[in-house]
């Protein structure tokens, strides 16, 4: 029936490619330009929550954690409001995770406080006493690296227009600049709030712990 | 077909990857034991420091059981039965066989290279795409000189007609090229911020929902285009092969390849149900999971049917076993993922430890199972000795078996437990149980799942022994056997 194929390799191949390239053509490209669209009033994510989205990247909350709130009431009840995809618009990549070993965090930032998150990430236990989440005590001790974060800036600025200000240049000066006189100032709001001496002498002292620049970020998720 | 008595194959590439396969298969194996005794008892987190957290072995674990243990076994089946049905032998071609080892090579850095980068947590964080942009242009070397050796084969082969196996390896060829090269499109920063940050950091081409779209496109292809279509390869040339007997039907294997190859892609929208993506893509991906249990079940069928009439060999020949009950798991496993593609069920599945479940009995009950005896039967022929110990085979397979029914079954429990906790409500409406809750009713599953895990794990290394026995103390075989292959 099909012999003739068989003994084609070229024209067989050339077959499947065409069958199995299908599919990704018709299911991904008619809604490409729609789903790309911000919801309005979104905001980039700043430099230090670019950060904290490594650090998340990093120690891989993904692996246990979604940020996508399901339309069913059960989920709304216990996470707000349902996900829109215009919410995700800056999100490169997408973080929604396929497995909640822990709870949803697409909104974690309206119901949890940074002193909680520096409670929660230095021992779990001590806020959720039958938690299984390990402790992510060496985010504490390393310093945030903001320089890869701003380049992450600087480049979704030029290559996607991603709408940040002309504080977001390329090259060392200017983000040194930036580092001072935005990311510092930021830092040490969330520090303050997070109520953990040691981290707020380390950014008194000019550097960022990974743990701030992580509840800068999950603050950010509401 | 006549010239063949007169050729001798050259398994040297195929050998290298043969002992990566094993090496790989216990150390990701060893990583997943660990990982899942981790969610059982979490004091494990800490045995090394900030690198031996679940979070950070997760996709270490999945990694090196994909790309290592599988892609291996892939690998080394290729060059092994390539040459075979195509009448061809890598050792007529230097070129060819000179970029085997180049392709073997870059195979090993890249895979210490996703490794280590894992470990100190560099990633793009999609799933199984975790390798930053350095690592990615590296594998579309190792993925094109592959291409080259494969088209190169073909172009000398003396059997014209391309045997099923054949379809499968050049599909699996290029629907990962396409699939990886899309679903990895990334912007090195370093190349725009003037020199600022790390130079191995990028930033994905896809945004939010695209992202997501693309992503599991991948994620779900790679499943199709790694885990089903090169194994469905093994099968169709090692079962033959092992027992002697001709393919059951020829029309079935072309239905259920061109099936498989149109339907497969449509799919990737079930890991994507009740999310942001647009609820006809959603529903495509539920209906053409449902119609993929034809392709996936005709593999199958054929492949059982193919033993008619010699059914003795199951109890005869532990390679056999191992063969035959991967292809029930694969069929269980096939329509295990439909059901769970319903939108009603998905539901309650997603995000759950049902899912999980799903891939474990699909990857322990199917894809190792098919690796574990196509190693042995290459064994033979490769290092012509015979199989250092069958009843070791035999013990392996009942205590493997074991293991994965304890993982599954624990799984499914767990799973629908905490789908249907999360959304109990009393009856004034509000949710019953705290998050919390929820996760610690999982403890006797995830300790049950830890042991099945363990005893596979133990299956793997009785494995190892005996296919390091064989290769280096087994009988001395004067000639290549035909079928069977023979075992002490």
């Amino acid at each position: 029936m099909f012999h003739w194929l068989e003994k084609n390799p070229f024209l067989f191949s050339v077959g499947v490619f065409i069958v199995i390239a299908f599919a990704g053509l018709v299911e991904i490209l008619p809604n490409f330009a729609e789903a790309s669209r911000p919801i309005k009033g979104l905001k980039p994510y700043t430099v230090l929550q670019l950060a904290g989205k490594e650090v998340y990247k990093k120690d891989n909350c993904i692996a246990c954690h979604s940020q996508l709130i399901r339309p069913f009431k059960s989920e709304t009840d216990r996470y707000g409001k349902y996900s829109l995809s215009g919410e995700y618009a800056y999100d490169r990549p997408f973080l929604w995770g396929s497995k909640r070993t822990g709870p949803d965090l697409h909104r974690v930032g309206n119901y949890r406080t940074p002193d909680w998150h520096a409670n929660h990430m230095w021992n779990p236990k001590s806020v959720v006493p039958d938690s299984i989440m390990p402790a992510y005590k060496h985010q504490f001790k390393n310093v945030a690296d903001l320089a890869t974060a701003y380049a992450e800036a600087v480049t979704v600025k030029k290559v996607f227009n991603t709408p940040y200000g002309d504080e977001i240049q390329p090259g060392k000066a200017a983000f040194e600049k930036y580092y001072k006189t935005i990311a510092l100032p930021e830092a040490m709001k969330i520090a303050k709030a997070m109520k953990n001496k040691d981290v707020l002498a380390m950014v008194q002292q000019g550097k960022i712990p990974e743990v701030v620049a992580l509840v800068a970020y999950l603050e950010r998720l509401k | 077909m006549q010239s063949s008595a007169a050729l001798e194959y050259d398994y040297s590439v195929a050998k290298l990857y043969m002992w990566t396969a094993v090496i790989f298969g216990i150390v990701g194996m060893t990583i997943g034991v660990l990982i899942a005794s981790q969610l059982a008892f979490p004091e494990l987190n800490y045995l090394f420091g900030e690198y031996g957290t679940f979070s950070r072995l997760r996709p270490l674990h999945t990694n090196v059981v994909i790309y290592g243990f599988t892609v291996s076994g892939i690998f080394a089946t290729f060059y092994y039965s390539a040459q075979r049905v195509l009448k061809v032998s890598m050792g007529e071609s230097k070129l060819l066989n000179g970029l085997g080892y180049l392709q073997f090579i870059l195979y090993l850095i890249a895979a210490t290279g996703m490794v280590i980068s894992e470990l100190m947590g560099i990633t793009a964080s999609k799933e199984y795409a975790q390798m930053e942009w350095p690592l990615d242009v590296l594998i579309v070397v190792i993925w094109v000189l592959w291409g080259v050796i494969m088209f190169g084969l073909i172009g000398m082969r003396r059997e014209k007609a391309l045997y099923i196996s054949m379809w499968y390896y050049i599909a699996c060829f290029l629907g990962v090229a396409m699939l990886y090269l899309f679903n990895n499109m990334e912007v090195p920063t370093i190349f725009f911020s003037g020199g600022v940050g790390a130079w191995y950091h990028s930033v994905s081409m896809y945004a939010g929902t695209n992202d997501a779209l693309v992503q599991w496109w991948w994620g779900h292809n790679a499943v199709a285009f790694v885990f089903t279509v090169p194994i469905i390869a093994i099968i169709y040339y090692f079962l033959p092969k092992e027992s002697g007997q001709a393919v059951y039907s020829y029309k079935l294997s072309l239905l259920s390849f061109w099936g498989l190859m149109f339907v497969y892609l449509w799919a990737g929208g079930h890991h994507l149900l009740w999310s942001t993506v647009p609820d006809w893509m959603q529903t495509m991906g539920s209906v053409f999971s449902v119609v993929l249990i034809l392709p996936s079940w005709g593999s199958a069928i054929n492949m059982l049917l193919t033993m008619k009439g010699e059914w003795n060999q199951l109890t005869e020949n532990p390679l056999i076993k191992f063969m035959v009950l991967a292809s029930t798991f694969y069929m269980l496993s096939t329509l295990e993922g439909p059901i769970q593609a319903v939108k009603s069920v998905n539901a309650i599945a997603h995000f759950t430890d049902w899912i999980p479940g799903h891939v474990h009995d699909g990857v322990l009950g199917w894809v190792a199972f098919m690796i574990f005896a196509a190693l042995m039967h290459m064994a033979t022929r490769a290092f012509k000795r015979e199989i250092y110990s069958k009843s070791l085979l035999e013990a392996q397979f009942w205590i493997q078996t074991t293991g994965v029914v304890l993982y599954f079954t624990s799984m499914w429990i767990a799973g629908i437990t905490q789908g249907m906790m999360w959304r109990a409500v009393d009856e004034y409406g509000n949710l019953m149980y705290s998050f919390i809750d929820t996760v610690s009713v999982l403890h006797p599953y995830y300790t049950i799942r830890a042991i099945g895990g363990l005893l596979y794990l133990i299956g793997m290394f009785m494995f190892a022994y005996n296919f390091l026995m064989t290769a280096t103390a087994g009988r001395k075989l004067e000639q290549e056997p035909q079928f069977r292959s023979p075992m002490a």
